[in-house]
């Protein structure tokens, strides 16, 4: 099998207002897919449709094989699905969230029994099995929901922001899972706005008001020839004192982009610009040199190519 | 395939029982708010009008003008607090509530008696309080005609006598009376109110989001949910009849399994309101709001407190879609008139209509807002 997930020109509207925009995206069976886009551009309605909670308007997309449309039920069987919101039941233990979900895939009791020690044995949740789901920390909540979502052994698992809100080591002993997971051959869908989540992904979606703006490897997005066009580079400058340098530097002619990250300044400028250009040759401190385009700077640059041709 | 929907179901089921052990405090409100309910129906309230306080003023002071109002006196439907000697402070102790009744002999009272003419006795009735009102003014009226035929009559027997018997509940008791049509209103405002919360819980905490992306269905979802608190409403049920017939001396004429077997498509039915409630709700508040919409005409048309033959028409018409009119004629059916399956067919039927109905309709409106 080679995609797990073919979406073809899909639209989906809600009433009026159109949620995605004819937007084609295949993720290949086994990979960690990254999903980015602003709040609201459309990431969880994708994730939706795909597992036949909503109507296509347009276009056609199959899920491991299945007709969205028309195979939702065998779709919802096959794959499993963790939300950005913590959507387990307080109330109940570790143990009995879990019995629960084996309970709704249909899990006869030795099968269940066996996963869920194979689970629990993978995410180190043992210490914590009778304990209330309400009482764990924000990163064993999310290892437990991911053990959910895994129960039944999905080939393909939807994360929706699995990462938003947690502490950094939370966040990382997530990821190492997920790629434990992924050497396994469970094919991943993560959405999240971290660039550093994105990076690791072994390919990435860039979605942008409904609109599919860009998908391939991190390498392939930079070097996209409309991120840096002909007769540009960028360049990163460090120095002290960010922000007034940013004000001084959009003032110059020649910037097309300018945006700070951390402690260094990205730009996007005219080729033949040089840092007496800027202004910046003579400040103390501060030093300009030639730079890659992060994913972030992909991304900011696809936004903004969208916006102008949307104006 | 028959074993998954098992599973589903059973797995749903078994959630929802941890939910309720795990929260005490709603299962502590369920079951214990109907029992306060059934104390303060069964000893505090009494329809039946009884000692209502009295003020007299009597002008005659005369042997016969005192014979009248010791009738009055002993009659238990009045309770004489004082006299007063001003038509001032007669009309006073009404407006200030001392007294719901005055009563007035005046002057002429044995003057006009021992002339043969018609003697009059003002009786001051308070109409803020209907039911004491009525009952006054009818109390009144006998205690008088008994004055008159007594004095026309001398020792002669009464030419024609009235001698009501009372079927069912001889002694008129109230808690006769409130009890049975309690019992469903409590299963009613209980299935609907569990059911209800149920779902809206899912909702606020995303947990039904998640359960949408699994293989459950949505129905399996509904059934799972729903048996739980259809044999928790049984519970309850049962439990306010045992209190009943224990504590408050209700006999049970009829078969209560009869009216068990009669409750079932009604709670469903009520349970179905709930499900359309989580539809329509996004917050337990919300919901709460609803659940009492649909309680509080049930208990005012339904004949639970206002008897539906003294509404105006178009009201009596609205008391028969009303599911909980017909479950509480059932109830008072066989819990005081002994009636069974023969009598009460057509009720059955009627709920079950309800039920699917209703069902059908939220299970609809349930699956549209996925």
């Amino acid at each position: 099998m080679g995609a797990a997930i073919e979406v073809r020109d899909v639209t989906v509207k809600f009433g009026t207002v159109t949620a995605v925009d004819h937007a084609s995206v295949t993720v290949h069976a086994g990979e960690v897919f990254g999903m980015l886009g602003p709040n609201g551009s459309g990431k969880t309605t994708l994730i939706r449709a795909l597992c036949g909670l909503l109507p296509l308007a347009e276009g056609s997309a199959r899920v491991l094989g299945y007709d969205v449309t028309k195979e939702a039920e065998k779709i919802r069987a096959a794959i499993g699905y963790m939300s950005q919101k913590f959507s387990l039941y307080s109330d109940l233990t570790v143990r009995e969230n879990m019995e629960f979900y084996t309970g709704i895939y249909g899990l006869s009791r030795t099968v269940a029994t066996q996963r869920q020690d194979e689970l629990i044995q993978l995410t180190g949740l043992g210490p914590y099995i009778d304990r209330r789901a309400g009482h764990l920390s924000g990163g064993w909540k999310q290892r437990l929901a991911l053990v959910c979502s895994l129960l039944h052994r999905p080939k393909l698992v939807f994360l929706d922001e699995p990462t938003a809100g947690i502490d950094p080591v939370a966040r990382r002993d997530l990821w190492d899972l997920l790629f434990r997971l992924s050497a396994q051959g469970v094919t991943l869908f993560v959405t999240t706005h971290y660039m550093d989540e994105a990076e690791r992904c072994n390919r990435v979606g860039y979605i942008y008001l409904g609109h599919m703006l860009a998908e391939g490897t991190p390498a392939e997005l930079k070097a996209l020839p409309g991120i840096t066009p002909p007769e540009t580079k960028r360049l990163e400058i460090v120095g002290p004192d960010t922000s007034a340098l940013l004000e001084a530097i959009r003032q110059k002619p020649g910037i097309h982009e300018a945006t700070i990250f951390g402690q260094a300044i990205h730009i996007l400028v005219d080729a033949n610009i040089t840092a007496r250009d800027l202004g910046v040759d003579s400040v103390e401190g501060v030093k300009v040199e030639t730079a890659e385009p992060s994913l972030e700077d992909v991304f900011v640059t696809l936004s903004r190519l969208q916006s102008a041709k949307g104006e | 395939m028959t074993s998954m929907f098992v599973r589903r179901t059973t797995s749903v089921a078994r959630k929802e029982v941890l939910h309720l052990l795990r929260d005490p405090a709603t299962l502590f409100f369920a079951l214990f708010i109907p029992v306060l309910e059934l104390f303060m129906l069964g000893y505090a309230i009494d329809m039946n009008v009884r000692n209502v306080r009295t003020v007299i003023f009597d002008q005659a002071r005369t042997q016969e003008s005192r014979t009248l109002l010791r009738a009055f006196e002993t009659s238990e439907d009045f309770e004489v607090i004082r006299s007063v000697q001003t038509d001032e402070a007669l009309y006073e102790a009404i407006v200030k509530g001392d007294a719901h009744v005055g009563i007035k002999i005046p002057e002429d009272y044995s003057r006009r008696l021992q002339a043969g003419q018609t003697a009059q006795v003002l009786i001051l009735v308070d109409g803020s309080v209907s039911s004491v009102a009525a009952e006054a003014v009818n109390v009144g009226n006998a205690l008088a005609l008994r004055e008159s035929l007594r004095m026309a009559l001398g020792d002669k027997p009464l030419p024609v006598e009235s001698r009501p018997r009372v079927l069912f509940n001889p002694d008129t008791r109230s808690a006769n009376f409130f009890i049975p049509g309690l019992l469903v209103v409590m299963c009613q405002l209980m299935a609907t109110q569990l059911t209800a919360n149920a779902i809206v819980k899912e909702k606020m905490n995303g947990t039904l989001e998640q359960l949408y992306m699994t293989p459950v269905r949505p129905w399996e979802l509904i059934l799972g949910k729903s048996v739980p608190y259809l044999v928790l409403t049984f519970v309850e049920m049962v439990g306010i009849t045992v209190l009943m017939v224990i504590i408050f001396r209700v006999p049970i004429h009829g078969a209560f399994v009869t009216l068990l077997a009669i409750a079932l498509p009604f709670i469903l039915t009520m349970i179905g309101a709930g499900l359309w409630i989580s539809a329509k709700a996004d917050t337990t508040d919300a919901a709460g709001q609803l659940v009492m919409g649909t309680v509080m005409p049930s208990i005012f048309l339904s004949g639970y407190v206002f008897p539906v033959d003294s509404m105006p028409v178009i009201f009596q018409w609205v008391a028969q879609v009303v599911p909980t009119t017909w479950l509480i004629d059932a109830s008072r059916g066989v819990i005081l008139r002994g009636a069974g399956w023969r009598e009460l067919w057509p009720h059955a039927a009627i709920l079950w209509s309800m039920a699917l109905g209703v069902l059908a309709a939220s299970i609809t409106k349930f699956r549209k807002h996925l």
